[in-house]
């Protein structure tokens, strides 16, 4: 298969494939959720927790005691510096802009390229050292099973692939772009049925999380 | 042709800075001229010029004592920069478009000489010319 | 016929000083982007060549190889090669016209056999043989017929090197390119729509100079022209680096020269001499005219997603397809939910209570 015939396939056939399943997979999720839906609160409710919800969801982004402080540091700094690196890379560069701009219809504001190149590398490096933690911690270790891996490179290589064919390290661009957008491809696939899915279910899960806490009177 | 350059859309983009390295290129090539006898040729198409920065290396290089002027396959302009030894060649077409621009590091450029086989040419034309006249 | 004039001889005969073929000789080695060094070597091979035939066939073409590089109106470097040649036969270009014109072809293949260059321009359809004939001989078959012989073919334009338009979704003629057919001759592929006119006489320039087949890259397009991808030598990269795009045609960006990346210009994956060696006559090129790359160059190029829509936009409609996804999850997810639900509703049905007693009795017995 030829450079043009690949790139050809992964920007059409193959960006299909992975946004129907993703949109698929994600929609399923989402309505087995909310259709098993809870059970009925039979005490006398304080408030009705729907405001303290959206409060949590906020809230739960940062330590709020200090035994998590002390002990959590290392998680909590790399996840956030992760993360951050993640979004920006992912929604305030143009390229990607113009993609979402094709089926949405509208587009925003770009930061300069050279900026998001580092916050690529930056998000790379807190990944390299999340996975260094995860084998070394004797704890994690021990809980970790292969879907952990997996999913850590399933996140990984969308950054280096983007990285490189930006740099036009080592190959030939056309490949390097075309093997960018495979890997995007397989990440949207995989997404609906592994851990990655946190994405959608944490803010539903903190509302309510929150949610309780306010119908029930205790600091939420 | 640098007029054009301001027709296009350009805007002002980064100089490749590289005026600075062919002149030392030619000093280099003039000190090989006189201790080794070798000549050195410059091929100024091949390489990335910025708009602009042709004209500053000719301007640093300016004009000597001589240009020639060769009318074959359309113009050609060979001067001698103030630099004793450094040659600008510039080979047009017949409409004035510019084919070739060469620097010569050399005493004379080659192309100026009078050549063996026009010189053969030459000598039979002449022959010609006589047995007709006599 | 080709006589057996060297090449340098010809250009005596008409006239040229050996002053004006050394100057012919500098140019060309500039042109095929060679070092200077190598003037004497090419003047030697010239002087050597003898005038190769060369046998230009049009396939499904628009002609705009052969107006590309014809279409100088005084004598130009690629003037000068093209007369070099023996253009044996070129249909539309020759004055002889139908059995006349193909008998000549047969003689020029048979008094050259082995050692003439076969130029293509234009696709051949392989899905209805009959869909593009010449005096009533197939495409196909005036290929298959005429490479037998050939030295070597050079495929000029995307069209012959790649399929190009007539290849474009959804292929009504079942256009195949050159290399698609012709499996056993060394093939040049001198790809571009059309390609620089300098490239494609620079390409016969190598062919008569050194008398074999410029190094090809993997598409099988000379190195020397198609080695360098245009994004890399392109002048407004810095712009690009920097994140500096026009957003439409006419704004301020687009007035101060900054990336075209957003308009849909194809620079990164497309390797030609634009960038450097430029049209006519190095006045300029798409991007410096504010346009963005086509990517002319590259194979199937016609269906990379449009040429105003960017590298990074997919080539179907993302929208549709994740509008069937959301049905589907939509769907399923109802049923399945509904499922649950029902399980959740059958558990609590037979949701057996147990009491005291019941345990009790239990621990007795």
């Amino acid at each position: 298969m030829s450079a043009v015939d690949f790139l050809l396939w992964v920007r059409g056939p193959g960006l299909a494939i992975a946004s129907i399943i993703f949109v698929f997979g994600m929609t399923l999720k989402l309505f087995e959720i909310f259709m098993l839906g809870r059970k009925k609160n039979l005490a006398e409710l304080r408030g009705s927790g729907i405001k303290e919800g959206f409060v949590t969801i906020f809230t739960r982004s940062r330590h709020a005691d200090t035994y998590s402080t002390r002990h959590t540091k290392f998680t909590y700094y790399s996840g956030w510096v992760f993360h951050l690196g993640l979004f920006i890379t992912v929604f305030l560069l143009t390229p990607h802009i113009e993609l979402f701009k094709s089926f949405l219809g509208f587009g925003w504001w770009a930061l300069p390229t050279p900026i998001v190149d580092l916050t690529a590398v930056i998000a790379m490096i807190a990944l390299l050292a999340i996975l260094f933690h995860r084998i070394t911690n004797p704890v994690l270790k021990y809980l970790s099973v292969g879907q952990d891996y997996v999913v850590w490179a399933l996140t990984f290589l969308p950054l280096l692939t983007g990285y490189m064919a930006y740099h036009h390290l080592f190959f030939r661009y056309e490949w390097l772009l075309g093997f960018h957008i495979l890997s995007v491809c397989i990440l949207l696939v995989f997404f609906p049925f592994t851990k990655l899915t946190h994405a959608m279910t944490l803010f539903i899960s903190r509302w309510y999380n929150g949610m309780m806490g306010g119908e029930k009177g205790v600091q939420q | 042709m640098t007029e054009l350059n301001t027709c296009s859309a350009s805007g002002d983009y980064p100089l490749t800075q590289n005026v600075v390295p062919i002149l030392h290129e030619i000093r280099h090539a003039l000190r090989k001229l006189l201790d080794e006898g070798e000549a050195t040729i410059i091929d100024l198409r091949a390489m990335p010029f910025a708009p602009g920065e042709e004209d500053e290396l000719e301007a640093r290089l300016g004009t000597g004592e001589v240009t020639v002027r060769i009318e074959a396959l359309g113009p050609s302009v060979i001067k001698e920069t103030s630099y004793a030894g450094v040659w600008l060649v510039v080979h047009y077409n017949t409409e004035e478009e510019i084919m070739g621009k060469f620097i010569e590091i050399t005493h004379v450029p080659s192309i100026i000489e009078s050549q063996t086989e026009d010189i053969k040419s030459g000598i039979q034309a002449l022959q010609e010319g006589l047995t007709i006249d006599s | 016929m080709s006589d057996d004039k060297t090449l340098a001889e010809v250009l005596r005969n008409q006239g040229v000083s050996r002053r004006g073929f050394l100057k012919f000789c500098a140019t060309t080695a500039s042109m095929m982007a060679l070092s200077p060094a190598m003037v004497p070597r090419i003047a030697e091979a010239l002087e050597q060549a003898r005038r190769p035939s060369v046998i230009w066939l049009s396939f499904q073409e628009c002609t705009g190889c052969t107006e590309s590089l014809t279409r100088s109106h005084t004598p130009t470097i690629e003037g000068l090669i093209f007369d070099a040649i023996s253009l044996d036969y070129h249909h539309t270009l020759q004055a002889a016209s139908g059995d006349a014109a193909e008998h000549a072809r047969e003689e020029a293949m048979k008094e050259n056999w082995g050692k003439y260059i076969l130029v293509v321009d234009g696709s051949i359809p392989v899905g209805h043989e009959n869909y593009s004939t010449i005096a009533g001989i197939s495409n196909l078959k005036m290929l298959e017929e005429t490479a037998k012989g050939a030295a070597a073919i050079v495929a000029v334009g995307s069209c012959a090197a790649f399929g190009g338009l007539p290849m474009a979704n959804p292929n009504p003629t079942g256009a195949a390119a050159v290399s698609d057919i012709i499996k056993d001759k060394p093939i040049i592929n001198v790809s571009g729509c059309p390609p620089i006119p300098v490239v494609i006489t620079g390409v016969l320039a190598q062919f008569l100079t050194f008398g074999k087949v410029p190094d090809l890259d993997s598409l099988g397009r000379p190195m020397a022209f198609y080695g360098k991808n245009i994004h890399d030598r392109c002048y407004r990269r810095p712009f690009y680096e920097r994140g500096e795009f026009a957003e439409t045609f006419d704004d301020e960006g687009a007035k101060k020269g900054w990336c075209l990346f957003k308009l849909g210009c194809k620079g990164p994956i497309t390797y030609n001499a634009c960038a450097t060696t430029k049209w006519n006559e190095g006045t300029s090129w798409p991007v410096e005219s504010g346009h963005g790359c086509l990517g002319c160059s590259e194979p199937r190029f016609w269906d990379m997603g449009g040429f105003y829509n960017a590298l990074s936009t997919p080539t179907i409609d993302i929208a549709k397809t994740a509008g069937i996804g959301l049905a589907a999850g939509a769907a399923i997810g109802v049923a399945a939910g509904a499922l649950n639900r029902a399980k959740k509703a059958k558990a609590t049905r037979e949701h057996e209570t147990v009491t005291v007693d019941d345990l009790e009795k239990g621990e007795k017995s």
